[in-house]
């Protein structure tokens, strides 16, 4: 490292050109530490587990029209058939999907009154078949029996008395508890209907895969007299795609009534979470291309660079400069801009991520990014400044005699 | 000597292909990255009908839950009206004109046994919704304020419904079953599309545009179950539909047209008496805090334009960056490599205005070509968000003349501030310093 001194004085004497790399590394580094981390976060977010069994559960929707179609025997036959059916694990009522996007949440506190804060919870009206079709495991209490499960009305605004909660909802409700205490304890929904808690279940998300309170959810033991409704049907796994046709046909055969809406639950994870793998994508291929324009600029800078100082290189040779010399002398000197470049960069990577932060919906960076990131770039620049660098070694010491 | 010094450009640029390559590939890929994201931005946050979106404001009026605001951030009022409230303000009629409306859906039994009974989306509405938004009609008309009150069972069909029930046919006049009811055909729209849907951006701002349009007040007397965003702070007194209609859910959305400064003093006044006199009867717990918002105001409140669109946009710009600071050192390293050149020309005369000149078009012309080039990637570009998202940004994809223009417009301003300081050292070569080497 004897060589610091001249190599950093003759950087001087050409400062734009080193400027203008450090200055361009920076920038990428900015951006690409900040994508890295982005696509890092969204992964996470979107590999989150929704609590059923996804590979082997859709839905689909029945809509009966006309005065005389008679919603709570088609409900009760449909439900029927369908559990007949070989292969079906078992299938429900359900007001709303997990993580579809759409479904109705409450608030419930532990104690009456308006003047009482609740907790956002998402709803999830099932009978007593809900926890094996979701694939839920009852942690503690006990599921609800047949007796329990009560006919909602189309309007109705009233609510059961008892209720099956996720581990991470009695948790929120009762934080000094461990959750098994919980049940038996008394929770009060709309301000003031008491709702006892019968079960706890492992987990269950609730149907917006942004909401905070995500983990959320209650079973409420009833089923829906309504004309619009829909069932979630789980299978063996292997026999959904066929079951799929089968349940269609089964339900079509009641003309009085639509049959639409029929998805997997694989194609509303991959619907919920589109933005999320769209922008993973799109910032992969940012990273990618800003790599690449970075370093093929870095080439050019430093080719023309080698270029211009053929006849020194050559006068070095020379004066006994080994080739191992001059490559060093262009790597150091690359180090050196992309040093520099990399102290700014990191400089502008936590700026760009708090205007992220402050602006959108992103969380503060994690230090050890900015580190990586001042790595990676540093050698992204030796890479690309290695060719030109291998090119100046060819230059024979001859070259030096050739004109004055 | 403009055509000259084109000419030149080109020859320089031919002279050096890969140097030239990398720059306008460069341009292109800055440029491209940010018209994709510019497009997406500018469509999200584009103004659905401007010759009106100053006389149209949407009506909030707080009557939400004493103990917590409806939105505690921003201390808004609720996004959307009661039934009882969506009414009264209705009926007073105080402004120029004003409409009310709702999500809803049933189902359409067409008298063809052909085809099969399908869900539609409704749209309730009143009668001034069409004339306020300006809607286009293929045949027929919407309908006056008289159907409403006397709740007379008629339906607007979209273009895209009419095609289906009555095959494009004029069917203005004849009948449709929905929601197990007959309603009479009284217009049919043409293609609609506004983007955003400012009208409704509760349920998705980008959303297609409803079935079918259907008198407002029939939601009461046919029982029209409540599509889109119900919230409640608290529940209904009673079971049933009515009980639903008379509680604090809100479910409903309000616009009136105010032509003026005063109108709008007015009728913020209107809503402000109409607030008292509700909290006289015993309703709207909270503090006074009633709104009116023109139709950007609103956009811009309800956050239409996607943050990822926005944080896509920012780096698009920092990518940009790099790109056109990448394009400098390539034409400084291209510059100084023609050294000999310019100082050959500057020998035999040219000035240093004229060398600046001639650079200046060199550089221009490589943003040029980087700006074509990059506006063919932006289209690729929109292209991919289109596959990579789906449905929900079929609108939000077509370039049109406008960003055309403005891509290459950025694209030629930015190389020639890139081409500002190479050449200014082109411009400063000792002519004789150079022919000396030669």
């Amino acid at each position: 490292m004897l060589e610091l001194g001249p190599i950093f004085r003759a950087l001087l004497r050409n400062k734009i050109g080193a400027i203008l790399i450090a200055v361009q590394i920076a920038f990428t580094m900015a951006i690409i530490v900040n994508a890295v981390f982005i696509i890092y976060d969204r992964s996470q977010q979107t590999k989150r587990p929704s609590g059923i069994d996804e590979a082997n559960t859709f839905f689909i929707s029945s809509s009966g029209f006309g005065d005389d179609f008679d919603i709570k025997g088609t409900i009760t036959q449909d439900l029927e058939a369908i559990r007949a059916l070989p292969g079906v694990i078992d299938a429900i009522q359900i007001n709303a999907i997990p993580i579809s996007g759409s479904g109705s949440s409450m608030g419930l506190q532990t104690k009456p009154g308006a003047e009482h804060d609740g907790t956002g919870v998402a709803v999830y009206m099932v009978d007593e078949h809900g926890i094996k079709a979701l694939d839920l495991e009852l942690i503690a209490g006990e599921n609800f029996a047949k007796s329990d499960i009560r006919w909602r009305g189309p309007a109705g605004s009233k609510w059961p008395a008892k209720v099956i909660v996720t581990e991470a909802m009695a948790k929120r409700l009762f934080p000094d508890l461990s959750y098994s205490e919980a049940v038996g304890k008394t929770v009060y929904i709309n301000d003031v209907e008491p709702m006892i808690i019968t079960g706890i279940i492992d987990k269950l998300q609730a149907p917006w895969v942004g909401w905070d309170n995500l983990d959320n959810a209650m079973l409420s033991p009833e089923k829906m007299e309504f004309q619009s409704t829909r069932y979630l049907i789980r299978t063996v796994p292997g026999m959904r795609d066929q079951l799929m046709k089968t349940v269609e046909e089964l339900l079509a055969e009641n003309k009085s009534r639509v049959v639409d809406g029929m998805r997997s639950i694989d194609y509303v994870r991959e619907r919920s979470y589109r933005g999320n793998t769209a922008m993973i994508k799109i910032l992969t291929t940012v990273i990618v291309t800003l790599t690449i324009v970075t370093s093929l600029g870095i080439v050019g800078l430093a080719s023309f660079s080698v270029n211009r100082r053929k006849k020194q290189i050559g006068i070095r040779r020379a004066l006994g400069a080994t080739k191992a010399d001059i490559l060093s002398y262009f790597m150091v000197e690359n180090f050196l801009i992309s040093a520099s470049g990399v102290v700014l960069g990191a400089v502008l990577t936590v700026a760009l991520n708090m205007l992220l932060v402050s602006a959108l919906s992103i969380p503060p960076l994690d230090w050890f990014y900015i580190l990586a990131g001042m790595l990676v770039l540093c050698l992204v620049g030796q890479a690309a400044v290695f060719g030109p660098a291998k090119k100046a070694t060819e230059i024979a010491p001859a070259t030096a005699t050739r004109t004055v | 000597m403009f055509g000259y010094y084109v000419k030149l450009a080109f020859k320089s640029i031919k002279k050096n292909p890969l140097l030239s390559f990398l720059m306008v590939f460069a341009i292109a890929l800055g440029i491209g990255a940010s018209m994709t994201t510019i497009t997406v931005n500018y469509l999200m946050s584009a103004n659905p009908i401007p010759d009106k979106s100053e006389q149209l404001f949407y009506v909030q009026v707080d009557s939400w839950d004493p103990h917590n605001a409806f939105n505690d951030e921003s201390g808004d009022p609720p996004n959307q009206l009661t039934w009882t409230d969506a009414n009264n303000l209705f009926d007073a009629q105080k402004a120029v004109k004003q409409v009310l409306m709702a999500k809803s859906g049933g189902i359409v039994v067409p008298e063809d046994k052909n085809i099969n009974p399908f869900e539609v989306q409704i749209r309730l509405s009143t009668a001034d919704f069409f004339p306020m938004f300006d809607t286009p009609f293929l045949f027929g008309s919407g309908w006056d304020m008289a159907v409403d009150s006397k709740l007379e069972q008629v339906v607007v069909l979209t273009k895209k419904i009419n095609d289906k029930i009555f095959g494009g046919e004029n069917s203005v006049g004849r009948n449709i079953t929905l929601a197990g009811q007959n309603f009479k055909v009284v217009g049919v729209l043409d293609s609609w599309e506004p983007v955003p849907k400012f009208y409704d951006v509760n349920n998705g701002a980008f959303d297609e545009v409803e079935d079918v349009f259907v008198p407002f007040k029939l939601k009461e007397t046919l029982e029209l179950p409540s599509w889109g965003n119900v919230n409640c702070w608290k529940s209904p007194d009673s079971e049933g539909f009515k009980a639903f209609l008379r509680s604090e859910c809100i479910n409903f959305q309000m616009w009136v047209q105010l032509d003026n400064q005063e109108q709008q003093s007015d009728y913020l006044m209107f809503l402000d008496n109409y607030v008292s006199e509700q909290k006289s009867l015993g309703r709207f717990p909270r503090p006074m805090n009633n709104k009116v918002s023109d139709v950007m105001t609103w956009m811009e409140n309800q956050q239409v334009v996607e943050d990822d669109a926005k944080m896509m946009m920012w780096m698009s710009f920092m990518f940009l960056i790099v790109c056109l600071l990448n394009t400098v050192g390539l034409l400084l390293a291209k510059f100084i490599g023609k050294s000999s050149e310019i100082g050959l020309r500057r020998a035999i005369g040219a000035s240093k205005g004229q060398v600046f000149q001639q650079h200046i078009i060199e550089s221009a012309t490589i943003g040029l070509l980087g700006g074509i080039a990059g506006l063919l990637l932006a289209l690729l570009g929109l292209k991919g968000i289109e596959s990579l998202y789906g449905d929900f940004v079929k609108n939000l994809i077509s370039l049109d003349f406008t960003m055309a223009a403005t891509g290459l417009l950025i694209a030629l301003l930015s190389s020639v501030l890139a081409g500002l300081y190479p050449t200014w050292r082109a411009c400063n070569i000792q002519p004789a310093t150079q022919l000396k080497s030669q």
